[in-house]
């Protein structure tokens, strides 16, 4: 016997028992968790993440609604997702989906949402952008605070029984560390809105000698007046630009601004000072947003979607199991333990990845192990076929090896190119089950080629090296 | 030895008539419903709703429903078993702002609607047609890259350019069938065309080759190996050699096809038979069409050379 078979019979088995390990539904250890080292450390997890269509939610996709021909800024379509990502964040909702789809679409998943029309107004709504009066005390960017314009109902008499001095925050409302209070709302306190977007006339971007970024505004001449008075009456205080009641900036009030042109100093680097203007310019969404299409799956069919692949799936696989063992004898066996392990390594591989399955994707999974022992009867009928001719049981082995190989390697290379080509459609056009099936049908060919060809022909070797004599005057078990 | 290939010109005729029978499908799915094939709102834009009610409706209370919103040329069926209450409803599309006021409506005045199974889908008729337009797009690089695949392959065997014409009859021959079968269960089932159909004929285009490339491969090697052969018997022992091979996989294919037709979920059966019908009519169509048709080239080609030489 070989010494390098044995090795790398030992590799397979390992291989196998690590899929298995990570395949088993039970809660993994820390360590083999942060084994994955590629994903984000915050949650790394060894599960199986089920698409929308298996679990039921809601998807949105949401296409920049610029007219036809006009350049589309990449930095600009980003800065929406982002937008988009914070909104659909505050929904609360368990591992939601907001991807760029493409270069001019954005695709968002909501799981098991129950209001979907909610779920749209929150993804689309206008976004409003305020100027705040933060007193003297600046608030970190990611705050969340409540101001006096549209704020929640219950606050409007407060403010109007407390003008302006109140409202600017007191020392005992020390601002807590970036960190503490992003996304968290501060106390009770209200700010006072001095001015809301539909003031701003123009926005730009400047450098001064320094080399820094600034922002620069023009306003309308009503908002310039108000922005004058106020200005002029709060030197040296902070002045917030919020969006959505989120603090994106804090600039401190250098000096009164009268003639409605200032502008905003801060640490900008090119990319956070364009963000910011851009920003600035256009709301919220420095693109605006159209509903392409929306589909929501009940969770109830999701559930059932799931049961009846799974119950499929078993049966097939269950078929071929039987189909090889019975047709190809011992080879057969040995094909089957091959497939076995192949069914592990993907499921391992969707877990640790990770990819997310929907029902196409269950269903590419399936049919790639239909497709999966097609390497292993291509190698099997040329062996027969040279123990036919005569040949010796290691001669045979050697030839359906080396003889399948040319045809196995261009099948598989034309399901590859196919799978690229559903990819690439499936992306650019947010149609995710597209997708869903090219991966894992993809995924499949590759593992294959290691199942099937690598680990089949170290069985088959150990096998002919061991009881080579035994089963070579064992016909039937080769199916000759 | 059995001979396929010389019967091949009854292959050829039973192809054309199965051919012929998927056009004629379109075609009477043309004068019915104006396109080859039913069209899904994936590609023509649209909404497509399932309801399930928690007790009996009447049709005609879900369609007025849909008229007070505009949407009076609304389709409503029932789905399933009538105990089910699950009905369908299809129309131009119905923005986001109006499905969540649609729906209280529906409950109001119709019936409780079980908002766990509620399914709906909406498509701008704008993007239905870009993406159209790219799904046949995807088609046809898919075919060409497969092609060219091909002919890359089999550079250094004499004629490889008849391998890759022979090749594309073949996959044309599969597509035609496939669109064929699934425009004949538009006009019996309903089946619409969506983005899962383009997904199984680009699987059926991947799969195209898989037989022919066996085969093939067969061809080349035995060339050089029986060079005293005729052409043809060379080709038709190849099929021999490999037929158990592709049948083995096929039956394969199939146990896991039929399964989920079988036992899969309802909204993936059309995407799986339409896979199947593509992947048996891909290995038929290799070894009775596109292997034969090597050899009738081959005949042809012999023919008028030696016409060329005794004229």
């Amino acid at each position: 016997m070989k010494k390098s078979t044995t090795w790398q019979l030992v590799a397979i088995v390992l291989i196998a028992l690590a899929a298995l390990f990570v395949d088993l539904n039970i809660e993994h250890p820390d360590w083999a968790k942060n084994l994955i080292f590629w994903q984000p450390a915050a949650h790394r997890d060894i599960a199986l993440h089920l698409g929308l269509d298996l679990q039921g939610g809601l998807q949105v996709l949401l296409a920049a609604d610029v007219p036809e021909g006009q350049e589309l800024d990449a930095a600009a379509m980003e800065t929406a997702r982002r937008v988009v990502e914070n909104r659909v964040n505050s929904l609360g909702l368990t591992e939601p989906v907001v991807q760029a789809q493409g270069e001019h679409r954005i695709i968002v998943e909501l799981p098991g949402i129950e209001n979907p029309e909610q779920a749209v107004e929150t993804i689309k709504g206008t976004a409003l952008l305020e100027f705040v009066d933060a007193g003297n005390i600046p608030l970190p960017p990611g705050t969340v605070i409540t101001t006096t314009l549209g704020g929640p109902q219950a606050t409007l008499p407060e403010t109007e029984v407390t003008p302006t001095t109140s409202l600017s925050p007191t020392a005992e409302l020390e601002p807590a560390a970036p960190g503490e209070t992003t996304g968290e709302t501060t106390g009770k306190l209200t700010y006072e809105t001095i001015l809301t977007g539909a003031g701003l006339k123009n926005v730009g971007l400047d450098r001064t000698q320094q080399g820094e970024y600034v922002i620069l505004f023009e306003l309308n001449p009503d908002a310039a007046q108000t922005f004058a008075e106020y200005t002029g009456s709060h030197v040296g205080q902070y002045l917030c630009i919020v969006l959505d009641k989120t603090i994106i900036s804090c600039p401190v009030i250098n000096s009164a601004i009268p003639g409605g042109q200032g502008r905003i100093e801060g640490n900008f680097t090119f990319d956070s000072a364009r963000q910011l203007a851009l920003q600035l310019r256009y709301g919220a969404l420095p693109v605006p947003l159209r509903v392409e299409s929306f589909n929501r799956i009940g969770a109830t069919l999701g559930a059932e979607s799931v049961q009846q692949s799974t119950r499929a799936g078993a049966i097939g696989l269950i078929t071929i199991l039987i189909f090889m063992l019975i047709y190809y004898r011992l080879p057969g066996a040995l094909a089957d333990i091959a497939l076995i392990i192949y069914v592990l390594i993907n499921f391992a591989l969707y877990k640790l990845a990770p990819i997310t399955l929907t029902l196409p994707g269950i269903a590419g999974f399936i049919l790639s192990a239909g497709m999966a022992v097609d390497a292993n009867i291509l190698i099997f009928e040329r062996m027969k076929e040279e123990l036919r001719r005569g040949r010796g049981l290691m001669t045979a082995i050697e030839i359906g090896f080396s003889r399948a190989w040319p045809s196995i390697r261009d099948g598989q290379l034309s399901t590859l190119i196919i799978c690229a080509i559903l990819f690439f459609f499936g992306t650019n056009f947010g149609a995710s089950i597209v997708k869903g099936f090219a991966i894992t049908l993809a995924i499949g060919t590759v593992v294959n080629l290691f199942t099937a060809v690598f680990a089949t022909r170290v069985f088959v070797h150990q096998i002919a090296a061991s009881a080579g004599q035994w089963v070579s005057e064992r016909k039937w078990l080769l199916g000759v | 030895m059995f001979n396929i290939v010389e019967k091949r010109h009854w292959y050829f005729l039973f192809s054309a008539i199965l051919i012929a029978l998927s056009i004629a499908a379109m075609i009477f799915s043309t004068v019915q419903f104006g396109q080859p094939m039913r069209i899904g709102i994936d590609f023509t834009g649209g909404s497509i709703f399932a309801l399930k009610f928690d007790q009996a409706v009447s049709e005609e209370d879900i369609r007025t429903v849909f008229a007070d919103y505009g949407l009076e040329s609304a389709i409503v069926q029932q789905l399933g078993t009538p105990e089910q209450h699950a009905w369908q409803v299809r129309t131009r599309e119905v923005t986001a702002n109006e499905v969540g006021s649609l729906l209280v409506t529906l409950e109001e005045r119709v019936g409780k609607i079980d908002r766990d199974a509620l399914t709906f889908d909406t498509v701008e008729p704008a993007v239905g047609g870009e993406v159209a337009r790219a799904a046949g797009l995807a088609i046809l690089v898919a075919a060409l890259v497969i092609v060219a695949f091909m002919w890359f392959s089999f550079r250094r065997v004499p004629n490889a350019f008849r391998y890759g014409v022979c090749t594309i009859v073949g996959m044309a021959h599969n597509l035609l069938i496939a669109f064929g079968f699934y425009a004949l269960m538009g006009i019996l089932a309903g089946w619409e065309v969506d983005a899962l159909f383009l997904t199984a004929i680009l699987t059926v285009i991947g799969f195209s080759v898989q037989d022919v490339i066996v085969v093939f491969d067969r061809i080349r090697e035995n060339i050089p190996r029986h060079k005293k052969e005729p052409y043809e018997m060379v080709v038709n022992r190849s099929i021999l050699e490999t037929i158990h091979r592709s049948l083995a996989t096929q039956l394969n294919a199939m146990f896991v096809m039929v399964a989920i037709i079988l036992f899969g979920g309802t909204t993936i059966k059309p995407f799986i038979a339409t896979m199947l019908v593509g992947m048996v009519s891909e290995t038929y169509s290799a070894i009775f069409i596109a292997v034969p048709l090597l050899v009738a080239w081959e005949k042809a080609a012999t023919r008028r050379a030696v016409a060329r030489a005794t004229a």
